[in-house]
């Protein structure tokens, strides 16, 4: 499997990340060497085996349904590009 | 050409957690701009999401439920996208290991019963909220909804109108509440529509391409809808043209859809398992807790109403069709139990009529189910006509007081004095004498004239079996 420079782009784009023509030719290739690394596990026969979600053994610990969290709100807002009435603003998006 | 109209619905049910389902903020609603969204919900650099036990348990009740598969080990996945709501720049869901997997449930439309199945039902978190029209070139974000526990319940394109949909939509709404799962609140947005509408040539086993609708948020726009979108879709087609496909925003004031985003570009997700996440595990204890825990279902309920009580399924199916309703009448039973039928026409009759002439919820009733309670009572022990309850209802509804106080007050009670009735019975008959020589001939109907002469002469208040067995005796 390898990508072309078109989907690399895609891929750039859903990520909004700019690149310009060389930046894109090279992350191709460095992708594409990747994914032949990746690619010697298709030689392995994995019908029988689980999908993995997790690297770690161990499963998820639950949390009591407890509120314990304080408003911190003007401390946060101290590192908001923008702030108005409490919210975050951002260039307008409208649909 | 006839067309059929396919539809799934997605419902995302809030649940009723009191924090949300990776931080410990509060999910409370209607509080001030972003006093309740944490680091977590921020998705500031080194935190790290918890899942909430609470939030868990109430996907299993739901999959309990609709009779589903609990998938015991699930798994959070990362769903991409940029949104100025969305602060991590993915939402915490699950695509391909959701708690909970395929269900069913019964829907009735009319006489009809149908199952609509229930793909699955998935965890997710909520996005916070943009705000367009408080500053000019700006869009304000709150994000105390960020974090906020869905339930994402995907039906199975299983419904062929909007009447369809709309009849499996309340059946959920109703069922999240009676679990306990959901407030079921559609104004503040707890519980959410989005269909997905496509028709086809009647026969044809191919579906054809669908549009999503969005921003649906009571029942009513929910038919609108679809109805508009089966149109705008069969205009397209008989025009030669292709339906495609895309999301479209419900438009109530206009009441249109209309195409929402070039959303095509934007709908590759690239979803991948959450690694700040690992592997859900439910134990065999915690489902068997929580199945021991479950609270009576509607169907349930219905069935018990048939079978204890007597009621006949169309009764049944009203009364435990929302968790309100069933509620109410059965406070009202607890004096009741041998009144039940009585009782349920009272609900379904009177109570109901007045509670649609003035708009309100059963829940903010005016008469409420004790004070309705003993007014079956005072019917069923003959203190009242059923007649004469009535009136003793609207003097209830005015806030006049109890049936007791009314009944006393206006003295209502009933005359079930025999010597007092057989008096005005004598004198009527005595005084109609045709009518008399008519019974006797024969006329049963006759009768009828002279209960009307005796409830006139007692102003409605002589007990009326008395009444009858004293005219009959006294006329043979």
């Amino acid at each position: 499997m390898s990508l072309t420079q078109d989907q690399v782009g895609q891929i750039a784009y859903l990520a909004r990340l700019s690149l310009s023509d060389e930046q894109l030719e090279s992350n191709t290739k460095d992708l594409n060497s990747i994914l032949g690394l990746a690619e010697q596990l298709a030689d392995i026969d994995t019908d029988d085996i689980e999908p993995m979600a997790h690297p770690l053994h161990m499963s998820q610990r639950l949390r009591e349904d407890v509120v314990n969290e304080q408003d911190q709100s003007e401390l946060f807002q101290t590192i908001a590009p923008k702030i108005g009435n409490k919210h975050y603003l951002v260039p307008t998006v409208i649909e | 050409m006839q067309w059929e109209t396919v539809i799934g619905l997605e419902i995302h049910a809030q649940l009723s957690t009191k924090s949300k389902i990776f931080s410990a903020a509060s999910t409370k609603f209607g509080q001030e701009p972003n006093s309740q969204a944490c680091a977590v919900d921020l998705g500031l650099p080194g935190v790290l999401p918890v899942l909430n036990k609470e939030a868990v348990d109430k996907a299993i009740r739901f999959g309990l439920a609709v009779n589903a598969h609990i998938n015991q080990r699930n798994v959070f996945d990362r769903k991409n996208y940029f949104y100025p709501d969305l602060p991590k720049g993915y939402q915490i869901s699950q695509l391909d290991w959701p708690i909970v997997g395929e269900g069913e449930i019964e829907i009735s439309i009319g006489d009809e019963t149908k199952i609509i199945g229930v793909t699955r039902a998935h965890l997710e978190e909520d996005a916070g909220k943009s705000v367009h029209d408080m500053f000019d070139d700006y869009s304000a974000i709150d994000l105390n909804r960020a974090g906020t526990p869905l339930l994402e319940i995907v039906s199975e394109p299983d419904m062929r109108s909007a009447k369809e949909a709309v009849a499996y939509a309340k059946k959920i709404h109703a069922l999240v509440q009676y679990i306990g799962i959901c407030d079921g609140n559609m104004q503040e947005g707890s519980f959410r529509c989005d269909a997905n509408v496509s028709i086809r040539p009647m026969g044809q086993e191919k579906l054809g391409t669908r549009a999503e609708l969005k921003n649906i948020n009571s029942f009513k726009f929910l038919e609108k809808a679809i109805n508009l979108e089966v149109e705008r879709q069969q205009d397209i087609i008989e025009d030669g043209g292709e339906v495609v496909q895309e999301t479209r925003l419900y438009d109530a004031v206009k009441n249109e859809t209309r195409s929402m985003r070039s959303k095509e570009e934007a709908n590759d997700y690239r979803y991948f398992p959450d690694p700040d996440l690992l592997p859900v595990e439910i134990s065999d204890e915690m489902l068997e807790n929580i199945k021991s825990e479950l609270p009576e279902l509607p169907q349930e309920k219905k069935a018990r109403f048939i079978n204890d009580l007597g009621l006949n399924d169309y009764d049944a199916d009203v009364l435990t069709s929302q968790k309100s309703l069933a509620d109410y009448f059965e406070i009202m039973l607890e004096g009741n139990t041998s009144n039940a039928k009585l009782c349920a026409n009272w609900v379904m009759g009177e109570l109901s009529a007045s509670l649609n002439k003035n708009q309100i919820e059963i829940d903010n009733s005016p008469v409420s189910a004790q004070d309705l309670s003993l007014l079956i009572t005072r019917i069923g022990d003959d203190t009242i006509s059923g007649k004469i309850a009535k009136d003793v209802f609207k003097a209830i509804w005015d806030g006049e007081g109890s049936a007791d106080e009314i009944i006393d007050a206006k003295g209502l009670k009933q005359m079930t004095d025999t010597g007092a009735i057989e008096a005005i019975v004598d004198e009527i008959i005595a005084n109609n004498a045709p009518q008399v020589e008519q019974f006797k001939s024969g006329n049963e109907k006759i009768l009828g004239f002279f209960v009307g002469q005796a409830m006139k002469a007692t102003q409605g208040k002589a007990n009326p079996k008395l009444l009858n067995e004293l005219l009959r005796s006294k006329l043979s």
